[in-house]
């Protein structure tokens, strides 16, 4: 179970915002995309998510190009984008309860999350009324709701406090132990052991 | 699990709407109003009142249903929902064709009994009201879901909602068409019924072709 991604190409307009971009990434591996404002990183991650097609090259995941196995990629996957997906007039439940409808495991239940990231006390609050780290905390808390292999994340650490980068970092470490694989853009420093990181630079 | 998935959405519109009740009232209180200003603005004959009552109930619904879909799907593609959906194991048609539905449930299904009390307020016979209420179920559906189409696209392209309405309003004369037609055909006491059938068969294409069309251009806006 592999992520392969081969002499990708991506350009913006008429400039090129990376050329013959290849890169594996293994299971218990964390891809830490780093580079200036504007330089591809959501681009890119988008590209590995299948949301956007590149300009040339391609992804493959388990050996198959990833339009052919999109329907199979989908469900080992968790997306966590610069926004947090909440709706601001359904409570912290009730938006945790609509991914879990929409998750593919049948198993999977919603109290842990809301445990593990300290929101029992707010999980009838709007989300409206929650202030940017809290909607944050409750977007990643999101991931570890029904099995995946695969996160994608755009930024996760924006807007966290001390605890909560440490919780995620301490969540991330699990994920990673036991065999998923994270893509992750970042700018922020990142205490997770170096043996899982993989660094790749995206520079103009 | 297809035959859950389509409630999915559709039931979270029914939560986001009892919140935020105002903003789900506006289209018809915004129909009631349009309603009105034509006996206003015409000579106040109730003959002629009387003639053009279905064209004034079907035009109003019709600005009505425009209103509403105004930004349908902005708040979600905005928020990054969408690609959740994009990412979720049901079928992302499905669980549109749930959201809209439930936006027809939420918006048109009050405006379809007000309309009732409002053309018999126009003078429109009695005969003719079953009629008009039939063709407004069957016409509703199909204009919430082709508006939804435009909607998407505009929303993805981050085009201005003037450009929807300019895109849409021509896909809606047949439907006005149809519908008129047979609510005068029922007035004069002829049979309506190829109308309707004719109704009934738009509405059958566009419940199955629409949410394709609906998640393949949310899809197209993505990957901008």
């Amino acid at each position: 179970m592999t992520l392969c991604v081969e002499n990708l190409n991506c350009w913006r307009g008429k400039q090129a915002l990376f050329e013959k971009l290849s890169f594996t990434l293994e299971p218990k591996k964390l891809l830490l995309v780093e580079g200036s404002n504007g330089c591809g990183k959501t681009t890119l991650l988008k590209i590995i998510a299948g949301l956007r097609q590149p300009n040339g090259g391609g992804v493959r995941w388990k050996q198959k190009q990833l339009n052919e196995v999109f329907d199979d990629y989908k469900t080992q996957l968790k997306w966590l984008g610069h926004n947090n997906a909440l709706n601001r007039n359904l409570s912290v439940r009730e938006n945790l309860s609509v991914v879990l409808k929409l998750s593919s495991s049948r198993d999977a239940d919603i109290e842990t999350a809301i445990q593990k990231f300290g929101l029992s006390s707010q999980q009838h609050t709007l989300v409206k009324q929650l202030s940017a780290g809290m909607k944050r905390r409750l977007a990643i808390a999101r991931l570890i709701i029904g099995r995946s292999s695969v996160w994608i994340l755009d930024e996760p650490q924006t807007s966290l406090d001390k605890a909560g980068i440490k919780l995620f970092e301490s969540m991330t470490t699990d994920f990673l132990d036991q065999g998923g694989m994270v893509v992750m853009a970042s700018h922020q420093p990142l205490s997770i052991q170096n043996e899982y990181i993989q660094r790749l630079s995206l520079s103009r | 699990m297809p035959e859950l998935s389509f409630f999915i959405l559709l039931q979270r519109e029914f939560t986001i709407a009892s919140r935020c009740t105002q903003q789900f009232l506006l289209p018809v209180f915004f129909f009631c109003l349009v309603v009105l200003l034509f006996p206003l603005g015409l000579s106040p004959s109730p003959e002629l009142i009387q003639t053009i009552a279905p064209g004034i109930i079907w035009v109003a619904t019709l600005l009505a249903v425009l209103f509403s879909l105004d930004n349908l799907f902005l708040e979600d593609f905005e928020d990054g929902f969408i690609e959740l959906l994009i990412f979720s194991p049901c079928s992302l048609p499905v669980l549109l064709a749930g959201k809209v539905s439930g936006l027809w449930l939420i918006i048109i299904a009050p405006l379809l009994a007000i309309s009732a009390l409002l053309s018999v307020f126009l003078g429109l016979p009695v005969e003719s009201l079953s009629t008009l209420m039939i063709s407004l179920l069957l016409g509703t559906p199909i204009l919430m879901f082709v508006g939804a189409i435009a909607a998407a696209l505009t929303t993805g392209t981050q085009q201005n909602s003037m450009l929807s309405t300019l895109l849409i309003l021509p896909l809606y004369i047949p439907v006005l068409i149809f519908a008129s037609s047979a609510v005068q055909n029922a007035a004069t006491g002829l049979s309506a019924s190829p109308q309707l059938y004719m109704l009934s068969a738009l509405l059958v294409l566009t419940l199955t072709l629409a949410p394709v069309a609906i998640s393949s251009a949310l899809k197209i806006g993505l990957s901008q």
